[in-house]
């Protein structure tokens, strides 16, 4: 089981979280920041588990992350999940991003955290893993964002002007904070299928 | 209409949508809670009005502000308005916004059950799928009572997408509403075999997530993920059936021998890590279960820990930690295995990586030995000089200490260098382990008599500086130090040297900043030491020093007797009244040595800690009955103490019911245990009654050998642990010596005419003796102590609620319920609800018109019938399965004591269950059962029956008799076939799989259960020489090769050859070396000549097996080559050795140069349109196995891997030592076999192709 989902950047801002246990509100953003504080000061090139996550579960559980860029993915797991198996996850994961957000950024994340919530919910239900099939995912994922257009119709189209040109005199919408090496595939673990 | 529609979202657009939130928090970075609270007053307005768009974008802001910690369950019941919008954009914002913030307890909830029951029967696929997702995040037992029925249709349903999120929903449902799962668990199965592989996945995915928490129940599910094992491609779901086996394992040992081979398979083809790793996790799981020693399986745990090995060796920080990890997880069972690889571990020590450096720490603890335990100690303590402050400094200490101290301290050879370990690691700033340290020295100095005067001596140094330790009151956590120093100087104060200045030292105004609990030791042990100084003084005509140490106490004591810590107030008043009056008696001259002494008379023994625990209440005592009955409300309450004092309380009494408030008695308790603790003599807190202050007979017959004096006993200042390696170093190197002078004495005396020998072997664990016998001191148990030790289970876990057995029929009352549509119905169907629940759990089967009255019953009740039940039923079970298997012993089904007047069973369940031990035991076994009966039947001749056999047939005394006999025919039958080769001269080294005589047929008795055959067990390890003495077995060129490094002269090839010991004697000195050739040479130490041998780095006692790895440099390998060796050895008997010489040839195929390299399609592609490669082809007519398995045998015998494979045509690549591409195109029809085959190397490709061809030849 997957407990938990957190994406968070640099400084510990929470980009994005999932829970999939209740805690209140305090508790999980405490969870975030033990969390932060946990994976941020550890090197670029030692391993991506860690043990000790306390706060959620205990002794059973494990923090598998990846770093990218500017972002940190963390799945808190138990120990029916495996590793090596999470850690293709998330780069499944980041890779929907990518392609759903053409050229994912942080900013991406800011901005439409809904949406990153929407193709979460295609990957992993409950807590357990839905799908790992990255064409499936976006089938899925673009089915339903066509439907909503079609919902929102005409009556959608000046709402959409209107935050169109509300971006575009917006200097602080750069999108050069790419996600750098957020194609390159991982050496050692030949993806799933 | 349409005006309207417009006009609102005109309006609307000027709402703050996310973005605008979102961007408005990020411009006010400096007061953004303001800025927030008169967002959420915005968003408050927002949802008070009617437009439905408005307040969904207001909730979906919401959504946002609930991730940056604020709490929006206020809005619950707008989120469910919006929930119910019927536009999929707003459902979809309120399932998500719901799924973030509800839980049980949102009263909100019971609101959304209709709501979401439409949803799940929606015909848009999105808006159930969607409800399903939100369902998954905040389901409640009511929610999945009511909806269980649906989602259970759901799981049918049309489109794959909907049935994999209701199956996955599934395990939710039945983690909170635990009835569910038996109706709902038939088509759970079902779906382990839907078309589609997401929903199978799904279904595994719960099937698995259930049996990890309850794996008994599941085991009859064992022949279908075997199925699913052997023939399913998707990596995720062969991860999670892998790790299910693995938790299923421990309860089915059978299970695990048949785990053994496709795992081993899948680990050799496989390319991807994850399941590499797991495979190994499970095989290693797998052989823990079965009982080790069994010589079978030593070449899995070879293959396993040289898996691991190369995973550790990765650049890949990932791989070394999970290598590290399922290493510590081989430890366990095989610590000799694990052993050899010591280099490596130790390596990882220096890594930077903390994570894995703890892992390696881990592993340290299984690696000590006698020999090398100091050294080890020594590079730790290296370590924790350089973690200065880290947690990780005091793990390193923690690991220190459990390493010396582990199965009783089994490796410690010398105590002194142990105890001055202990004094060097309180010199560690900050540690939290003080009390750890303290808890190993008061260990060591009552169990070891013979260190006590050593300790004694390096306790009073500490007591001495204690200022070092106490200097800063943030280092306070190893001052507990000082409480074992003061403890061990008073209790065996006969060893001190100078008892008066450790007194002094004892009671310097300092300590008063000590703990409590510390301070009070001191003040006790002073007391002793008192005593000590007094009776050394006894005699003497001056009695000064007497009568000065009185004073000196009667000095220092007031200020204890001013101590805020009750303890110490207490002791010391006490003691300072005493001292007074001895000073008294002094000023008289009367002797009163001899009765102070008598005070601290008596020898401690230590306790076994569970001691307590142990002791069996006596027969007659019931300790949950009442001493007094509680008294009525109504009785007067004065007459009640008189009951309670009068009489005398046994120990362990319940707390009674007394007048006394709870209060008052918790704090006795306190109080009580604050003494206990406080109090030294409660050794590890086990209380009273074997603290016993008498003189014991047993301890004195314990002869204590005098210290060997060769070591000095006085260390000047703190000791240093370092000097004692270096003495222990020479010790050993004398003892050696000496030895071996006797040794070349017998044998002078023996043969005198052989040549020189060298007897240069390692030293060997029983070489080395202690430096000077202890006697540790075992601790005590009370007498008839009962050996169980129980750990119960934690009481709320959810998952103790779906233990409920799937194998049983369904009873009509167990039916999910379905809520009818009439409204007139509708109030009693929660009293139905209640009802079922109660009910419904284990209900038999057997049911008849009482039962509607049983469901009425008490709830209890019910319970304890439906485990009766299953108990009973147990025992059906296990006389079922000794019908089929002929009574064994190993059947791990519970031993009911229940007699079995029970009727026959449905026969549907014991039908599964023999099914299942069909399917486990490995041959048909004659049985009266009659499904059994047909299957038997139907299954191939006793001789291929017997063809597992050989595998398991050592240590399972149970296979009938059939099966033995002819067992032990084919092992006969072996036996002529070696003895044939070696008659050859073992001209034949092709690959002779020891194990192929079986796997073949197996698969085909399977064949009743399964429909493709699982793959046939597979070896590469081939008998290189035998006699009657040794057998060696090599698998040819292991795939660690060296090619990074020049690839003309850099190329390597590693032979594994495993040596077993067939003789009585033990094998020593064992020399392997082979006549070089031009092309190939064995690789020699340097400074080593080239005909020198290479020592076999281990002895071999009787019966056992090691393996050892030789490198040889090759220069061309497009041929396939032989080369000659020798292996010399000695063979040691009690009273004689002898020399002894086997020949061997070892044979180099060209697969041998061929490494398993992954490859992916558009490279093998790319690779064969560069027309560089040059193409051959060969045909194999007559091949009769599967295509997996055709496959399966090239990839594990020629290490190629597959790279596509299409219905009866693959695509397989390989890669050799020198970077030859090698790559196959394999079609199959009709037993005809064609491999069109392509390299850059034209004579490497003829050789391997040829090497393939007799691979299926001889099979």
């Amino acid at each position: 089981m997957i407990k938990a989902i957190l994406i968070f950047n640099n400084h510990g801002k929470p980009r994005l979280s999932k829970f999939y246990e209740h805690y209140s509100e305090d508790t999980e953003q405490q969870i975030i920041r033990e969390t932060f504080h946990l994976v941020s000061k550890r090197d670029e090139n030692v391993c991506n588990f860690l043990e000790g996550g306390m706060l959620i579960g205990g002794s059973d559980n494990k923090l598998i992350y990846r770093h990218y860029a500017t972002l940190y993915f963390v799945f808190c797991v138990d120990s029916s999940e495996s590793e090596l198996g999470i850690l293709d996850l998330i780069q499944v994961f980041v890779e929907t991003l990518d392609k759903c957000f053409e050229n994912v950024c942080e900013l991406d994340l800011i901005f439409h955290v809904d949406k990153v919530h929407n193709i979460l919910a295609e990957m992993v239900m409950g807590g357990m893993v839905l799908e790992t099939n990255m064409n499936e995912i976006i089938t899925q994922v673009d089915a339903q964002n066509k439907m909503e257009k079609s919902e929102a119709g005409i009556a959608g189209a000046p709402a959409r002007a209107v935050s169109a040109v509300k971006n575009m005199n917006l200097p602080e919408m750069p999108r050069n904070i790419n996600i750098g090496d957020i194609s390159i595939k991982v050496p050692n673990l030949p993806s799933f299928k | 209409m349409a005006l309207k529609i417009v006009k609102g979202s005109i309006d609307r657009m000027f709402d703050k949508n996310l973005q605008d939130l979102v961007r408005g928090i990020r411009n006010h970075k400096e007061d953004e809670a303001k800025y927030i609270s008169t967002c959420i007053d915005e968003i408050k307005q927002e949802l008070k009005q009617d437009n439905i768009a408005v307040k969904a974008n207001a909730v979906c802001k919401l959504t946002y502000l609930q991730m940056l910690g604020y709490d929006v369950s206020w809005a619950a019941f707008n989120i469910v308005e919006v929930m119910s919008s019927s536009k999929f954009t707003y459902k979809r914002i309120g399932y998500l916004a719901a799924s973030q913030c509800f839980h049980e307890s949102t009263d909100v909830i019971m609101l959304t059950t209709n709501q979401i029951r439409k949803d799940l029967s929606s015909p848009n696929q999105y808006d159930t799928g969607v409800a399903l997702t939100g369902l998954s995040c905040f389901v409640t037992p009511d929610l999945a009572r009511d909806l269980a029925n649906d989602i259970m249709t759901l799981m049918s349903h049309t489109k794959p997408y909907i049935r994999k999120k209701a199956v996955l929903i599934m395990y939710k449902v039945f983690l909170k509403y635990p009835e569910s799962l038996r109706p709902a668990f038939p088509r759970l199965k079902e779906k382990l075999e839907d078309p589609d592989p997401g929903v199978q996945s799904a279904a595994v995915n719960v099937i698995c997530e259930l049996a990890r928490r309850n794996p008994k129940n599941y085991l009859s599910l064992a022949p279908l993920f075997f199925k699913l094992m052997t023939s399913s491609t998707n990596n995720w779901v062969l991860i999670k059936i892998i790790k299910l086996f693995g938790a299923l394992t421990p309860l089915e040992p059978r299970l695990g021998k048949k785990l053994i081979e496709p795992l081993t398979n899948l680990i050799h083809s496989t390319s991807a890590m994850s399941l590499l790793y797991e495979c190994v996790n499970t095989v290693i799981a797998v052989l823990i279960s079965l009982s080790s020693g069994m010589p079978n399986h030593s070449a899995s745990i070879q293959l396993c820990v040289q898996k691991l090995r190369i995973l550790i060796e990765d650049s890949d920080q990932n791989l070394k930690y999970l290598g590290l990890l399922a290493m510590s997880k081989i430890l366990k069972t095989h610590p000799k295995s694990v052993q050899s690889h010591k280099d490596l571990i130790l390596q990882c020590l220096d890594d930077k990586d903390e994570s894995i450096r703890l892992r390696a720490l881990d592993l340290l603890y299984g690696m000590v030995s006698k020999k090398n335990l100091m050294e080890i100690v020594k590079k730790l303590m290296l370590h924790v000089d350089k973690a200065e402050g880290t947690t990780y400094r005091d793990e390193l200490l923690t690991k220190i200490i459990d390493i010396c101290s582990q199965s009783n301290y089994q490796y410690i050879t010398n105590f002194e260098w142990y105890i001055s370990i202990l004094v060097e690691l309180t010199r560690l700033e900050g540690t939290r382990h003080g009390h750890l340290i303290a808890s190993q020295m008061l260990d060591v100095a009552i169990r070891v008599k013979a260190i006590r005067a050593f300790a004694v001596a390096q306790m009073a140094t500490l007591l001495d500086n204690a200022h070092l330790l106490t200097g800063n009151t943030q280092r306070n956590g190893i001052c507990e130090v000082l409480y074992a120093a003061a403890w061990i100087c008073g209790e065996f104060s006969e060893h001190l040297e100078n008892p008066l200045q450790t007194l002094e030292a004892m009671l310097r105004p300092k300590v008063a900043t000590l703990p409590g609990h510390i301070q009070a030791v001191y003040v006790q042990n002073a007391a002793k030491l008192f005593a000590t100084v007094l009776r050394s003084q006894e005699g003497n005509t001056d009695s000064t020093t007497a009568q000065e140490t009185s004073q000196l106490m009667i000095d220092r004591l007031p200020l204890f007797v001013q101590s805020a810590n009750l303890e110490v107030q207490e002791r010391a008043s006490c003691i300072l009244q005493l001292v007074k009056y001895i000073q008294k008696l002094q000023q008289k001259d009367v002797e009163v040595a001899e009765e102070v002494s008598a005070l601290f008379a008596g020898e401690l023994n230590p306790v076994a800690p569970k001691a307590q625990k142990k002791v069996p209440v006596p027969e007659g005592l019931d300790l949950d009955a009442w001493i007094n009955e509680p008294p009525s409300e109504s009785e007067s309450e004065d007459e009640k103490p008189k009951a309670i004092f009068t009489k005398e309380e046994p120990k362990h009494s319940r707390p009674r019911h007394t007048e006394v408030d709870e209060k008052e008695l918790a704090r006795r308790r306190e109080a009580r245990k604050q003494e206990q603790a406080n109090n030294p003599f409660y050794i590890k807190a086990s209380p009273s009654s074997q603290k016993v202050y008498q003189e014991t007979p047993g301890v004195e017959h314990i002869p204590v050998v005098q210290i060997d004096l060769s070591v000095p006993l006085k260390v000047p200042g703190l000791p240093m642990s370092d000097q004692y390696v270096k003495l222990e170093e020479e010790r050993r190197q004398k003892e050696r010596a000496e030895k071996k002078k006797k040794e070349k004495k017998k044998r002078k005396e023996k043969r005198s005419g052989r040549g020189k020998k060298h007897d240069s072997g390692p030293e060997s664990e029983e070489d080395i003796t202690p430096a000077h016998m202890v006697d540790i001191v075992t601790e005590e148990m009370p007498e008839n102590a009962l050996p169980s030790d129980d750990d119960d289970k934690d009481p709320n876990d959810p998952h103790k609620a779906l233990d409920i057995d799937l194998d049983k029929p369904l009873a009509d009352s167990e039916k999910l319920p379905v809520r009818s549509h009439r409204p007139t119905e509708a109030p009693k169907s929660p009293a139905e609800d209640g009802d079922t629940e109660s009910a419904a759990p284990q209900e038999p089967k057997k049911k008849s018109s009482k039962e509607k009255k049983e469901k009425k019953k008490d709830k209890d009740k019910d319970r304890k019938k439906s485990k009766e039940e299953k108990k009973k039923k147990k025992h059906k079970h296990e006389e079922g399965g000794e019908d089929l298997l002929g009574g064994q012993p190993d059947e791990p089904v519970v031993q009911s004591e229940e007699p079995n007047e029970e009727v026959a069973l449905p026969t549907s369940t014991s039908a599964e269950v023999s099914d299942l031990d069909f399917w486990l035991s490995n041959a048909p076994v004659p049985s009266n059962s009659q499904e059994a009966a047909t299957v038997a039947a139907a299954a191939p001749i006793p001789q291929a029956a017997s063809g597992a056999a050989p595998d398991s047939e050592p240590d399972e005394p149970k296979d009938t008799e059939v099966e033995t006999k002819s067992s032990k025919h084919k092992k006969k039958k072996q036996k002529k076939e070696k003895e044939e080769k070696e008659k050859k001269k073992k001209k034949k080294h092709h690959h002779h799989h020891h194990h192929s005589d079986g796997g073949g047929e197996e698969s085909v008795q399977n064949g009743t259960v399964e429909e493709e055959e699982p793959l046939p067990p597979m070896s590469n390890y081939c008998l290189l020489a035998e006699n009657s003495y040794i057998k060696m077995m090599m698998e040819d060129a292991d795939q660690v090769c060296d090619i990074q490094g020049n690839l003309q002269d850099g190329s390597q090839v590693v032979v594994s050859v495993i040596f077993e010991n067939k003789c009585n004697s033990f094998l020593k000195s064992m020399e392997f070396n082979v006549l070089d050739s031009l092309n190939s040479k064995l690789q020699r130490p340097e400074g080593a000549g080239p005909h020198d041998g290479l020592t076999v780095p281990f002895q071999l006692p009787p019966g056992v097996s090691n393996e050892a790895r030789f490198v040889f440099t090759v220069q061309s390998i497009v041929m396939p080559q032989k080369l000659k060796g020798t292996l010399t050895f000695i063979v040691k008997n009690e009273d004689s050795s002898t020399h002894e010489k086997l020949d061997f040839k070892l044979h180099f195929t060209c697969t041998s140069y061929l490494i398993t390299t992954p490859c992916y399609s558009d490279a093998f592609a790319k690779l064969l349109e560069s027309g560089d490669l040059k193409g051959s082809s060969v045909r194999l007519e007559g091949v009769n196995m599967p295509f997996h398995h055709l496959l399966a045998r090239i990839c594990f015998h020629h290490h190629f891997s597959v790279v596509e494979r299409i219905d009866s045509c693959a695509s397989m690549y390989s890669r050799s030592i020198q970077g030859h591409h090698v790559c196959l195109l394999v079609k199959t029809a009709d037993q005809t076999v064609s491999i069109d085959a392509k390299c850059d190397e034209p004579s490497l490709l003829g050789n391997v192709l040829d090497e393939i061809k007799q691979t299926f030849s001889q099979c």
